[in-house]
């Protein structure tokens, strides 16, 4: 089994692991930020460049470190790697470039985006951007399209992770929308307005990073930080029926997955669920969730027992 | 026992002298005391009428801006709310309709905005947190009123009449805006 030493943690991990999970298996905070890459997706990662980290010492045969900084969500770990991501000047300077190319199209509208305040381009910006942008062009707009009753695409704010592809090509059927055009011109599209209608497309709003995808159903109804995220299951033949009700008193706002501390849904859930079950009585509530103390949903937020929760997402 | 601060002071109980025992030159003197604030200038102002004059960044009744076209700035994002430590800010939002883009600036606006003026402390955190530069605390002071409901501003107080502006230049000169941007 392959050694190898993360900011100073050194860990033994299976073959074949990538960096990234390296990181995670250690926790904490020397885990790189992933805009693309989602564990629960084959083939995902490789697109942002927000987790490259410093190989400082290849393995242990070939101690020579790597010339360019790699992506962690695709590189293999070897035997005697030696990784720097907090530690290494050159990974956050890197990461600040690359926050800056992520925005310069991003219509930074997080006042109006229903995604902000559990937006990962928001934090990451927040964690590593600088406060101005170089870009002086116009930036790239599109009009807003609606991918079926329910779901809303804004390709303005995408930033063509291709991780809403992934989910419709992975855990749907049969796939009709993908990534049309290249380069610059590259958009998310169902070709000539297609509906995506299956029962887990809702799904690509969980996945999506930013608020490209967001849910019609819950549409400027509420900001995320007014809401009581809670724990909650129901009787579904069609998934697991293991959710996240949004409460704004006894009324429910709106539902998604249960995502992890790395923004990762641990079940995909239905449409049924996500967007025709907001009546309290189909759901049995478990309690609320565990929210970070830093995260702009907690205020506001009190835990009875945050450790017993830390110990279920964990 | 001496006391340790050495501030207390014992109490004498010494026999009064016949003047102190007949009271009467103390009553004139307060009379007298009494007399003289008659022709000395008053502390107060006569309120409404008269008002005192307040600094550039004064902290009372809000205003809602519009834009340079008569656009409503505030896009319903809530960081106000969620700023107010009073909790005194409620809001719904809407989003804009086709052929709206003359009455609101952005797609999203709020249909009901709400400050209690009750609860409200007029800190000034919602000035301060709006992102869209759309509520200013303004120079005017909060009226006063008969009915608890009253208190309750909703967008028809709040939001600045289109042939009424409200300068808030003043509040928003480079030594403000630098102040706010280092807290």
């Amino acid at each position: 089994m392959p050694k190898v030493t993360i900011d100073g943690h050194t860990i033994e991990v299976a073959e074949g692991t990538t960096i990234l999970n390296a990181a995670r298996q250690i926790g904490g905070d020397l885990v790189p930020p992933a805009m693309c890459y989602y564990s629960k997706l084959d083939i995902s990662g490789g697109k942002c460049r927000t987790c490259l980290v410093e190989v400082t010492k290849g393995s242990e045969k070939d101690p020579r470190p790597m010339p360019k900084l790699v992506a962690s969500c695709s590189t293999p770990v070897m035997d005697g790697m030696e990784v720097g991501n907090k530690t290494s000047a050159k990974v956050m300077d890197a990461r600040k470039g690359v926050v800056e190319f992520l925005l310069i199209n991003h219509p930074l509208d997080c006042p109006i985006c229903d995604q902000a305040g559990e937006c990962d381009l928001q934090n990451l910006a927040f964690e590593h951007g600088a406060s101005g942008s170089r870009y002086e062009e116009e930036k790239r707009t599109f009009e807003k399209i609606d991918i079926g009753p329910n779901i809303q695409l804004h390709m303005t704010r995408c930033i063509l992770c291709y991780r809403c592809v992934n989910t419709v090509d992975q855990i749907t059927d049969d796939r009709v929308h993908g990534v049309l055009n290249r380069g610059d011109h590259s958009e998310i599209g169902t070709y000539i307005q297609n509906s995506i209608e299956n029962e887990f497309s809702g799904n690509v709003i969980d996945v999506c990073p930013v608020g490209a995808l967001t849910d019609k159903t819950f549409r400027f109804k509420s900001r995320v930080w007014f809401l009581n995220p809670m724990n909650a299951h129901c009787k579904c033949d069609k998934c697991s029926g293991e959710a996240v009700v949004w409460m704004f008193g006894d009324e429910i706002y709106r539902v998604t997955g249960r995502k992890d501390q790395y923004g990762e849904v641990k079940d995909f859930i239905c449409n049924t669920c996500r967007f025709d079950s907001k009546d309290l009585g189909k759901w049995t509530i478990e309690g609320p969730r565990h929210i970070e103390r830093d995260s702009v949903i907690g205020q506001g937020h009190y835990e009875l027992k945050p450790a017993d929760n830390v110990k279920e997402i964990g | 026992m001496k006391s340790l601060t050495n501030r207390s002071i014992e109490v004498s109980n010494k026999k009064m002298t016949l003047m102190e025992r007949i009271y009467l030159p103390a009553v004139i003197g307060g009379l007298f005391i009494t007399l003289k604030h008659l022709f000395m200038k008053g502390a107060t102002i006569k309120y409404p009428e008269q008002t005192r004059p307040v600094s550039n960044v004064y902290r009372g009744k809000h205003v809602l801006k519009r834009d340079d076209k008569g656009a409503e700035r505030c896009t319903a994002c809530g960081l106000c709310a969620v700023a107010c430590p009073a909790e005194a800010i409620t809001m719904t939002s809407a989003e804009r309709q086709k052929g709206e883009e003359g009455l609101y600036r952005e797609e999203k606006y709020a249909t009901v905005y709400e400050i209690n003026m009750l609860r409200c402390i007029f800190c000034g955190l919602c000035e301060s947190a709006c992102p869209k530069e759309a509520i200013f605390l303004t120079t005017e002071i909060l009226p006063a009123n008969f009915e608890r409901e009253d208190f309750i501003y909703g967008k028809d107080r709040l939001v600045e009449q289109i042939d009424k502006r409200i300068d808030v230049s003043k509040r928003q000169t480079m030594e403000v805006v630098t102040q706010k941007f280092n807290d």
